[in-house]
């Protein structure tokens, strides 16, 4: 398939390789044809038609992005029959959607809208009104997701991404013709459902009709309200993407603004997840160790081993429907956004003298899932709600605008202390493998009293955006606490996107694969692609977050968890070790089972 | 005026045939001979698109694979098309028979038949018939014919949707290319023909080519079984010879006050009288799937129309917008025009909607609604208004 095509677009010769599409020519001489159901990150549907073009000869208009692009052909993409088509392909979904645009949450960032907004010209809508006279409903059950069915245009992107990039499939089609709609298993709420909330559909949806529950307003009043003390805390991944939705180029660290413009929008603490990813490293790591000593010096048979990391409600939700079997295979661990949460209102509150039932504990995530995790009842561990709202890096951004800010210009400052302290391994959690080097950087040190032996401690064979990555790492040189581990091959695996996720755990299901210690991350590319970043998202968006997240990691001062001055004050003052009883009490959970449908 | 006495055929029907004596001697036959009998005699598919069944044989034949199918599309749900059924009530064997003979010719170890949901009760004996053929050929040719049935949709009888459908999936059609004879059921080369083609198909390796080439017009070769329904004293199943004209058709079938005939179905023509004698029923003039709706002057056309878009506006699959939508708006806008909530002049912002629909959606179900949309509007606009 290396052999070149030549065809003409516009009057413009342009040559391709073979098995590209129409739009890939046009797109290539930069010939806008504009697309709804297409992503880049999914199967071609072909289903919106607002991408159609004309082949001279061909019966019919094709779908540019489901066509492939043939030798000697002529294409026209904005001849009489095109533009006449694409008009009326806008007017009929215009026709079916509920264009209530100042009330929606995408307002301004709304496909369709940008479709309108280039092509409507009369000032009047061409076609018949449907909206009103549909049922369509707005499933605001769910604590992550909102699925208003009234702005859903069909394009089945959210269905795709929920079956080829999570193989969760909570989202599918039902009945057909005018009743078609996008819908879950016996239409029950996203919230009964097999749904992860990972969000990925919202990153998706080219509408309003998938969009997070948003805490904006609440969070705003808890920080106006005095007798309030607001803490925030900062997932690693927002700090390399928030820029996107300020007007900073994609790819740039901002996490000195970011801290700034918390700190203008009135938060009273502005505190770091970075902080409680280190100790998630002491806790996991110690756990890995245990675990691994316990079944190898202690054979109990007991010990459930390869032991999977639990930092991503989104692979949280998958295994407790999915793989339920597997649940002891989980770490303990409670993801760091929960550990800040029970130790903002207990170890925080009491070095701050402050109340606990007056603190109000926000996070701002990449995530949607973690505003579903804010909510399990298990993460109550301080007395109180442990984390009371989440935002998502998209919230914040909206925040950062409400506050009349202009994000670009802010000076750059510091976290507040204490639990602002922050190590490059906790940074890189943000990406794919990031928790897997974070872990080997201190284990490693812990069981050999060395560091990883890597060039400036990157673990590189754990990088990367290959779906799955095995890597093993012998351990040499040990110390004589832990010399049953002597020339021991630590096996890994790292995957990110739950359908990778599958992967890995049928391999550990069937035995095909004897790993010790799985990271698994619910979204592609890891939380730097979560389901509550900036949109639009694709692969070359989530490399870029990707570089920037490895950057800031390079360019931190210390790199390993275990050297965080405040994770060690902690262990000090606070908790004793790790794995210690009160740690168990505030950083460690549980899971439950649930329906596999 | 004179008019032509139609011409009854009876190769489908007729009970003459010793299957297993037709597929002894078309197997002594090489692979070539008999697709070039099949090229020679014209035949074209039956189930209303017209794409010469030899060709389809042809290129599956030639598509490199470890398996290829063939499958028998009795998924006949087009409104006013009963002529399959017919065929597989009454001569099942030439039905599997033509299947067999295609299944060597393409290599394929097994075969389908997609048998509409609402024929179930065809099954029982059509299962009797299946066995019987099975032990029959058994030394004949390593083939297995299995029967799928649908489950009512009326999308699923397009064909990449039946295969949708038949791996368990959503029926929606899919994207083309890549077409069936390279990537059909399970993605593999398939070869998918109507009911009738590959009775045709069997038949012309019984009598040869020629038969079936006399009959016809040169680009409507042979007969074709035809469904008549509607205002006629003789309603029922004929098989006629391709290429007459639509006044004989109206003389023969017609109570005398025919005022439009609908050729097709709802995806196809509605011919009103003016239009009769310059009419040709065939690929060259109007083509058919077999449906030959007759009105008479009691009919509104308001009504017929508006009961096609219905039928459409609920069977469209709803994933491509111009038919999903597109078929609601169409039905809201006569329906406004006729209360007089919309001018008459929106009916021509529909012909260019219906126009959008031809154009622009993904499978022929919503490429075909403009057939009787516009064929309907423009030639009954008054009844439409008033």
């Amino acid at each position: 398939m290396d052999k070149s095509i030549n065809l003409k677009i516009d009057g413009v010769d342009v040559q391709i390789e073979a098995g590209k599409t129409i739009l890939d020519a046009a797109r290539a001489i930069n010939v806008q044809i504009p697309t709804l159901c297409y992503h880049e990150d999914l199967c071609v549907a072909g289903n919106c038609r607002v991408c159609v073009v004309e082949v001279t000869g061909a019966k019919t208009l094709v779908a540019s992005c489901a066509m492939p692009a043939s030798d000697g052909m002529d294409i026209h993409t904005n001849s009489l029959k095109v533009r006449s088509a694409r008009k009326n392909v806008i007017e009929l979904l215009l026709s079916e959607h509920n264009a209530d645009c100042t009330n929606c949450y995408k307002n301004k960032k709304c496909e369709l809208q940008d479709l309108a907004s280039e092509y409507k010209t009369s000032g009047e809508q061409l076609f018949i009104d449907l909206v009103h006279m549909k049922n369509y409903t707005v499933d605001a059950f769910s604590p992550s997701i909102i699925k208003d069915d009234s702005k859903c245009i069909r394009c089945q992107r959210c269905v795709r991404t929920c079956e080829e990039l999570q193989h969760v499939s909570a989202l599918g089609v039902a009945y057909k013709g005018d009743k078609m709609k996008i819908s879950t298993f016996f239409e029950n709420s996203m919230y009964d459902v097999v749904c992860t909330n990972c969000g990925q559909c919202i990153n998706r949806c080219p509408t309003g009709a998938l969009i997070e529950r948003n805490y904006v307003d609440e969070v705003w009043d808890a920080i106006l309200d005095d007798k309030k003390h607001v803490v925030v805390q900062t997932a690693p991944a927002t700090r390399v993407a928030l820029g996107e939705d300020l007007g900073v180029e994609t790819g740039q660290i901002v996490t000195g603004k970011m801290v700034t413009a918390l700190k203008r929008i009135g938060f009273d603490s502005v505190l770091d997840t970075d902080f409680s990813a280190d100790l998630t490293i002491m806790e996991e790591g110690t756990e890995l160790l245990t675990r691994l000593k316990k079944a190898l010096v202690d054979k109990d048979p007991t010990v459930k081993l390869p032991m999977a990391t639990s930092c991503s409600p989104g692979w949280i939700k998958f295994i407790e429907h999915t793989f339920p079997e597997y649940l002891d295979n989980l770490s303990t661990c409670k993801s760091p956004q929960q550990m800040f949460g029970a130790l903002a209102k207990t170890y925080y509150a009491q070095k701050r003298n402050i109340d606990p039932a007056s603190i109000v504990s926000v996070s701002i995530m990449p995530c949607t899932a973690k505003k579903f995790e804010a909510d399990r009842p298990e993460m109550r561990s301080s007395g109180y709600k442990d984390v009371d709202y989440v935002l998502t890096t998209r919230e914040l951004a909206r925040m950062i605008k409400q506050g009349g800010l202009d994000f670009g210009a802010l000076p750059e400052t510091r976290y507040d202390s204490i639990m602002g302290e922050s190590t490059g391994a906790a940074v890189i959690f943000g990406a794919t493998g990031g928790v897997m080097e974070a872990a080997l950087r201190t284990a490693y040190e812990i069981v050999t009293g060395r560091e990883v032996p890597f060039e400036n401690l990157n673990i590189t064979p754990v990088r990367g955006m290959e779906g799955v990555r095995e890597a093993t790492i012998k351990i040499e040189g040990t110390v004589p606490e832990w010399n049953f581990l002597e020339g021991a091959e630590l096996k890994t695996v790292t995957a990110h996107g739950l359908t990778n996720a599958k992967l890995v755990m049928e391999k550990v299901k069937t035995g095909e694969a004897d790993y010790h210690f799985i990271e698994i991350m619910g979204c592609p590319g890891g939380c730097i692609g979560g389901g509550g970043q900036p949109i639009p998202t694709n692969m070359e968006i989530r490399k870029k977050r990707t570089e920037a997240i490895y950057r800031e990691d390079a360019g931190k001062p210390i790199r390993k968890s275990h050297e965080n001055p405040e994770v060690i004050a902690i262990y000090k003052e606070f908790l004793g070790e790790p794995l210690s009883h009160k740690s168990h009490e505030l950083l460690h959970t549980h899971y439950k089972e649930r329906q596999r449908y | 005026m004179t008019y032509n006495k139609l011409k009854r055929i009876d190769l489908i029907f007729h009970e003459d045939c010793e299957c297993r004596k037709v597929l002894e001697k078309t197997f002594s036959k090489s692979n070539d001979e008999i697709i070039n009998d099949i090229l020679e005699s014209g035949l074209k598919g039956r189930g209303g698109a017209g794409f010469p069944t030899g060709l389809k044989w042809k290129f599956t034949a030639e598509q490199p694979s470890d398996e290829r199918f063939v499958i028998c599309n009795a998924d006949e749900g087009e409104p006013g098309t009963f002529k399959d059924r017919e065929i597989l009530f009454r001569v099942p064997s030439k039905v599997f028979s033509g299947m067999a003979v295609c299944a060597k010719v393409i290599g394929a170890k097994k075969g389908y038949i997609y048998l509409r949901g609402e024929y179930r009760f065809l099954l029982p004996e059509l299962r009797k018939a299946l066995d019987a053929f099975h032990r029959d050929i058994k030394d004949l040719i390593d083939f297995e014919i299995l029967i799928q049935m649908g489950s009512g949709a009326y999308i699923c009888g397009e064909e990449s949707a039946l295969f949708e459908s038949m791996e368990g999936k959503r029926g929606e059609p899919r994207n083309k290319p890549p077409y069936p004879t390279v990537a059909g059921f399970k993605n593999k080369p398939t070869v998918i023909n109507n009911v009738e083609t590959l009775v045709y198909a069997f038949m012309i390796c019984k009598h040869g080519p020629m038969r079936f080439k006399e009959l016809g017009t040169s680009d409507s070769r042979g007969s074709k079984v035809f469904s008549v329904s509607g205002d006629t004293p003789i309603a029922g199943i004929y098989e006629l010879e391709l290429g007459m004209s639509l006044d004989n058709f109206v003389e023969e079938f017609g109570d005398g006050d025919t005022k439009a005939v609908q050729v097709g179905g709802a995806a196809g023509f509605c011919v009103p009288r003016k239009k009769f004698r310059e009419t040709i029923i065939g690929f060259e003039g109007v083509p058919t799937g077999g449906s030959m709706k007759v009105f008479n002057s009691s009919r509104s056309m308001y009504n017929v129309l508006h009961n096609y878009l219905g039928f459409f506006e609920e069977e469209s699959c709803g994933q491509c917008t111009p038919c999903r939508v597109g078929c609601q708006q169409l039905i809201k806008g006569v329906e406004a025009v006729k209360k007089g909530e919309k001018k008459a002049v929106y009916l021509d912002q529909l012909l260019k909607l219906s126009e959008t629909m031809k154009l622009a959606s993904k499978c022929g179900l919503g490429q075909s609604v403009a057939n009787s949309f516009s064929s309907i509007v423009e030639n009954f606009r008054e009844e439409m208004i008033y």
